[in-house]
């Protein structure tokens, strides 16, 4: 992309550019009756320490499978996905998850499914130590209210709110987010990326974030990585995504290169790269 | 209960619980009532008095009226006891037999649910088992603890093991991928993911095993007792047929019926406190 445009756009906050996590030379095959479905082949990408990085691409093209074998769910079946220099063998609360589904334990509330978290992460710890943990963390994405609610009890919204505590309350390397507003209304999704946005830049953890909406990609990443269809999919184009923090929404809409950049995208997803049913 | 007066809201005063809650429940108060009647009626007129049949319900009340009705706590000795001591006596079995079956059954289940390659080599057995009539084994029982009371005990045992076995095996097996992946992810001890996650997952299910085990216990008390003789509610009704006591072997029944119910919601309503609203 061309960055023409360049009186609203500061330059970045250096950010260290030694490898963070590096996905090598990674190859996903799945063997099915007809014999080896190739997910994922030959894929290349290096996220750097404090970058926030969104993937994007159709259903099926294999992104979930990727971010998979960076949280370690998952194995690469060739290359190797690497944490500072660390292979990546198996899950660990270094990369912890958000899930689409909340994946919150339904019997704990919203304190202690955070507390088992710090729990687990933090073993040394004294419980005052933890306890001030947890309520930090459910202060920052304002649940001191429910803190003592169960799930059940919490709309869409409070749910991903209590996973994202969760997961930075472990302080992870990197926070790896899978379709995490995927089931949330507009107005609640527009609600959370700006949390997200402003605990980010705060807790300046490296982000990896597997979204559908391209809008959502260009107001919150450094860097949009574009899939290309599966079988055999890989890293089409990755966009570097220039506005300047702390973002704005209405300021970025009214930006033309938003346009030109949503544009592209939107080019490369359904024209270049189109899903064939 | 309100009525408007030119737009003035006036709230009659305010009624005390009990009316509040025969209000609320009338329905379902009186429908059954009137079903009962009738039921009662339609008896009553099919074995009349004077009749060689069944005695009707009001002679089975005149009957068992004094002692059995009014005083269910009676001991003359022996095995000449109260209903409500016969069932007192039934309940303890139920208690020890269902109390054992719970703890190996929730055990059990638990094991083997989590280990796929037990589960595949004992699943096949425990189907067979669990087709098994309550009395067939008795016999067996009998045979191998020589001893009456113990092997009632053990009927009621190996009768509600089964559904709590295999109901404890399933909820360990439907355990959603989403705790396990938040497990794996925060890397949590065995212990720490069996008190967080595993068991209380489980809970619902375990549940749906022990009302079903305790149900099968009360059916199976019932039928073993008859074998093995003594105090309780199931050599009562044996008793009485044999001395051609059909009116106290009619009430039994009923007394029978409503302790089973109890037994069956008591189990219903702990898992009501037990179980998270979200899990239901």
């Amino acid at each position: 992309m061309q960055t023409s445009n360049t009186a609203k756009i500061q330059l970045k906050e250096p950010i260290n550019r030694e490898p963070f996590l590096v996905i090598d030379r990674v190859s996903k095959t799945y063997p099915t009756p007809n014999g080896l479905y190739p997910v994922l082949e030959n894929v290349n990408f290096t996220v750097y320490e404090g970058e926030f990085v969104c993937v994007i691409g159709h259903s099926g093209c294999g992104k979930s499978t990727l971010l998979n074998m960076v949280s370690g769910f998952n194995k690469p079946t060739e290359g190797e996905v690497r944490l500072r220099g660390n292979l990546i063998t198996k899950p660990g609360p270094d990369r912890m998850m958000v899930f689409q589904n909340y994946a919150l334990l339904p019997w704990k509330t919203a304190y202690e499914n955070v507390y088992l978290a710090v729990k687990t992460a933090f073993p040394n710890k004294s419980k005052a130590e933890k306890h001030e943990i947890v309520e930090e963390h459910l202060a920052m994405v304002g649940l001191t209210e429910a803190a003592h609610k169960r799930p059940h009890q919490l709309s869409g919204g409070m749910k991903q709110r209590v996973a994202i505590a969760r997961a930075l309350a472990i302080r992870p390397e990197i926070l790896i987010l899978d379709e995490p507003f995927g089931a949330l209304d507009a107005i609640t999704k527009e609600e959370l990326q700006e949390e997200l946005l402003s605990i980010w830049r705060e807790h300046r953890t490296t982000v990896l974030m597997i979204t559908h909406d391209i809008d959502e990609a260009l107001f919150l990443a450094d860097r949009l990585v574009m899939m290309t269809n599966g079988p055999a999919a890989n890293i089409g184009e990755v966009m570097d995504i220039p506005f300047s923090r702390p973002r704005d929404r209405a300021q970025i809409m009214e930006d033309p290169q938003y346009y030109e950049l949503r544009n592209y995208a939107l080019d490369f997803l359904f024209r270049r790269f189109a899903h064939v049913e | 209960m309100t009525s408007r007066t030119n737009g003035t809201i006036y709230r009659r005063p305010s009624q005390n619980s009990f009316t509040k809650l025969w209000r609320k429940n009338s329905n379902k108060i009186i429908r059954p009532l009137v079903a009962i009647v009738v039921f009662l009626v339609i008896w009553q007129l099919l074995c009349p008095p004077g009749s060689k049949g069944l005695p009707g319900p009001i002679q089975v009340f005149n009957d068992t009226f004094n002692p059995y009705i009014i005083n269910p706590f009676f001991d003359n000795g022996g095995n000449d006891k109260g209903l409500g001591l016969q069932i007192i006596a039934s309940l303890k079995r139920v208690a020890i037999g269902f109390s054992l079956s719970a703890i190996v059954g929730i055990f059990v289940g638990i094991v083997v649910g989590a280990n796929k390659f037990l589960y595949e080599a004992v699943d096949p057995i425990f189907q067979v088992l669990r087709t098994i009539p309550p009395l067939a084994w008795l016999p067996i029982a009998l045979a191998a603890i020589n001893q009456n009371e113990p092997s009632a005990i053990f009927v009621i045992f190996i009768t509600s093991i089964w559904p709590i076995i295999i109901n404890t095996m399933v909820g360990v097996q439907q355990l959603p991928q989403d705790y396990r992946n938040v497990a794996r992810v925060l890397q949590l001890s065995g212990k720490d993911y069996f008190l967080n996650i595993l068991f209380p997952a489980t809970v619902p299910y375990i549940f749906t095993g022990l009302r079903i085990g305790i149900g099968l216990s009360w059916l199976a008390i019932v039928a073993a007792e008859m074998l093995v003789g003594g105090v309780g509610i199931g050599f009562f009704i044996w008793d009485a047929y044999n001395n051609s006591q059909i009116s106290q072997l009619i009430l039994a029944l009923i007394y029978v019926g409503i302790v089973g119910l109890l037994l069956d919601r008591l189990v219903a309503y702990i898992a009501s406190i037990a179980v998270p609203a979200e899990q239901k």
